[in-house]
């Protein structure tokens, strides 16, 4: 069968003052049509930027994408983008901006139609009573939520999330995780999805690539996450293989933990990682141990 | 305690420096400067102008509102053309690298120029005074709106830009709904300094082309040698630039608010 999205030994190098950076070298992937796939990472290796080159807003250095039988050449609204920070034109109300995209792909439908398409979005991720207001009225959680109506209105051949929980508490992350899956059960769309989280990609994924850290990053290893679907939180962190899986993942990243490579000047990014990820690894000990 | 501290700073203290104003303007039109009408005379000659704002009672000789009535339309003219010309150029200017580095030289340089020297200019070009005279408004007013324009422009963040590539919105669909609102504080701010310079240029552009108005009100006094009306007139003229500033950065703000 033919993959509905494959990478074929994508590139990406920056021209720098200190000649240029190999960011990410022959990376290769492939997804089937409906599979969710979710890619881990250090902080830096690359992930934002393989996923903006699928979204179509960075041009490749190298090799080719291809996305349903066609090479992708440029944004377009057959793939929904999340972005980390919601991204939502604060002049327009949830509506609007849910619109913003439905009035580009049905644009033979009335306005009315239109306006429908997206209130019902908004009405799948819990908005249904604050269609009218805008993005300054709404919290994180809340905006975030409409960016994921936004992308899902379009009804994309692809959906590419980069870390869209990764600025929100874990009370709405865990909030907006079920969202998230509750949209894609109703309508199984091909996601890849950037994240932080084990635990996340644990409960989301039907593989869970991992890769290795920058320069020059690449696909390092892909897991196979089989949890039965549709999935709830306490089923998949019963299930007997979770903690295998969850300790594989943090092995990998503690195996490319720390890269050589010192993090770029004037980003702090990369210290707030090594802390989370050794909340991470303190959190995976826990029930390990108790084994 | 609150009120009273409210009252102390936005009452009180004007009213103070007021009263030191007039003060000094009566102890200098009494002592060096003999020619300058008292505070007193100024309103004497000038109740009339005030206590019937709408007279006609000639074409030198009319109410001080409807003089100034007069001026803010011509001035509403010249604005309005400033504003039809600044915005595109600051569009140009903030999306293009290429203008930028063509024109920016040339406005640098036409930027400072005086509304006394382009009048005749505009003389030349337009042979009749009100043409002449919106021309020079127009063209000393829109730098700021240029600029500003320019600079919102620059200043959209890449996320808006980032969503009008990922939903390929048209051209238009992405001018009027992204750049334009998300360029709109910056441009606004821009309108607002663009319409004091406006104002300021006025009284320039009626002196030198005789068209009716505050500013040619105030130069014909002069020559008349009232000078109780030239205070007058300062004075109308300063009233009314504060409001219009006051009045603009109301709606600044507001946009603000919603836009940002
Ligand atoms: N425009 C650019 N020019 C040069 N280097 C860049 C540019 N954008 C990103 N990088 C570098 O590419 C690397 C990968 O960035 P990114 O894809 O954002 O990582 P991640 O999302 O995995 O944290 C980083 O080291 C970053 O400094
Ligand atoms: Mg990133």
């Amino acid at each position: 069968m033919n993959p509905y999205l494959s990478l074929r030994n994508v590139g990406k190098t920056y021209p720098t003052p200190k000649g240029s950076a190999v960011i990410v070298e022959d990376f290769n992937l492939s997804l089937r049509q409906g599979e969710f796939v979710c890619l881990i990472g250090h902080s830096g290796c690359g992930k934002s930027t393989v996923l903006s080159m699928v979204a179509g807003l960075n041009p490749l250095s190298s090799g080719e994408m291809i996305l349903a039988g066609k090479k992708i050449e440029g944004p377009g609204p057959d793939r929904g983008v999340v972005f980390q920070a919601p991204c939502l034109l604060p002049w327009m109300t949830a509506l609007g901006n849910v619109q913003l995209g439905v009035d580009q792909i049905y644009p033979q439908s009335t306005r009315n139609q239109r306006r429908e398409i997206a209130a019902k979005f908004l009405t799948l991720v819990g908005l249904g009573d604050a269609v009218h207001q805008k993005p300054p009225e709404l919290s994180v959680g809340m905006r975030q939520r409409v960016g994921l109506a936004r992308a899902f209105a379009l009804d994309p051949r692809l959906l590419l999330l980069d870390e869209p929980f990764g600025m929100l508490d874990s009370l709405t992350r865990f909030e907006l995780q079920q969202v998230l899956i509750d949209l894609w059960n109703e309508n199984q769309k091909t996601a890849l999805m950037v994240t932080h989280d084990v635990d996340e990609a644990l409960f989301l994924a039907d593989r869970i690539v991992m890769m290795t850290n920058g320069p020059a990053a690449r696909v390092g290893d892909i897991l196979e996450v089989s949890f039965p679907r549709p999935r709830g939180r306490e089923e998949v962190m019963a299930h007997p293989d979770y903690y295998r899986l969850r300790e594989y993942l943090i092995e990998f990243l503690e195996e490319h933990a720390y890269p050589q490579q010192t993090p770029p000047p004037g980003s702090a990014k990369p210290q707030a990682d090594a802390a989370s990820y050794h909340a991470m690894v303190e959190h995976a000990r826990v029930p390990v141990g108790n084994d | 305690m609150k009120n009273f501290r409210f009252k102390f700073d936005w009452v009180v203290l004007p009213a103070i420096g007021l009263a030191l104003v007039l003060a000094i303007w009566s102890a200098s039109s009494e002592t060096w400067a003999g020619k300058l009408p008292s505070p007193g005379q100024t309103w004497d000659k000038s109740k009339l102008y005030i206590t019937e704002p709408f007279a006609h009672r000639g074409v030198q000789d009319q109410g001080i509102v409807r003089f100034t009535l007069y001026s803010l339309i011509l001035v509403a003219k010249g604005y309005a053309l400033a504003l039809l010309l600044g915005v595109p150029l600051g569009f140009c200017l903030g999306l293009s690298d290429f203008f930028t580095r063509t024109f920016d030289p040339i406005f640098q340089i036409l930027r400072p120029v005086s509304p006394l020297a382009w009048l005749p200019l505009g003389l030349v070009l337009f042979h009749k005074n009100e043409p002449a005279a919106i021309f020079t408004i127009a063209i000393c007013a829109m730098w700021p709106t240029v600029l500003n324009t320019a600079v919102g422009v620059r200043s959209i963040p890449q996320d808006y830009l980032n969503v009008a590539r990922v939903l390929s919105l048209s051209r238009t669909r992405t001018l009027f709904s992204v750049l334009l609102p998300a360029a709109l504080p910056y441009m606004f701010t821009g309108f607002r300094l663009s319409l004091g310079i406006a104002w300021l240029v006025i009284v320039a552009a009626e002196m030198l082309t005789g068209i009716p108005g505050v500013g040619n009100f105030l130069y014909q006094e002069y020559n008349s040698g009232i000078f109780e009306h030239i205070l007058l007139c300062i004075i109308t003229i300063g009233i009314v630039g504060f409001a219009m500033d006051r009045i603009m950065s109301i709606v600044e703000n507001n946009l603000k608010r919603v836009f940002a």
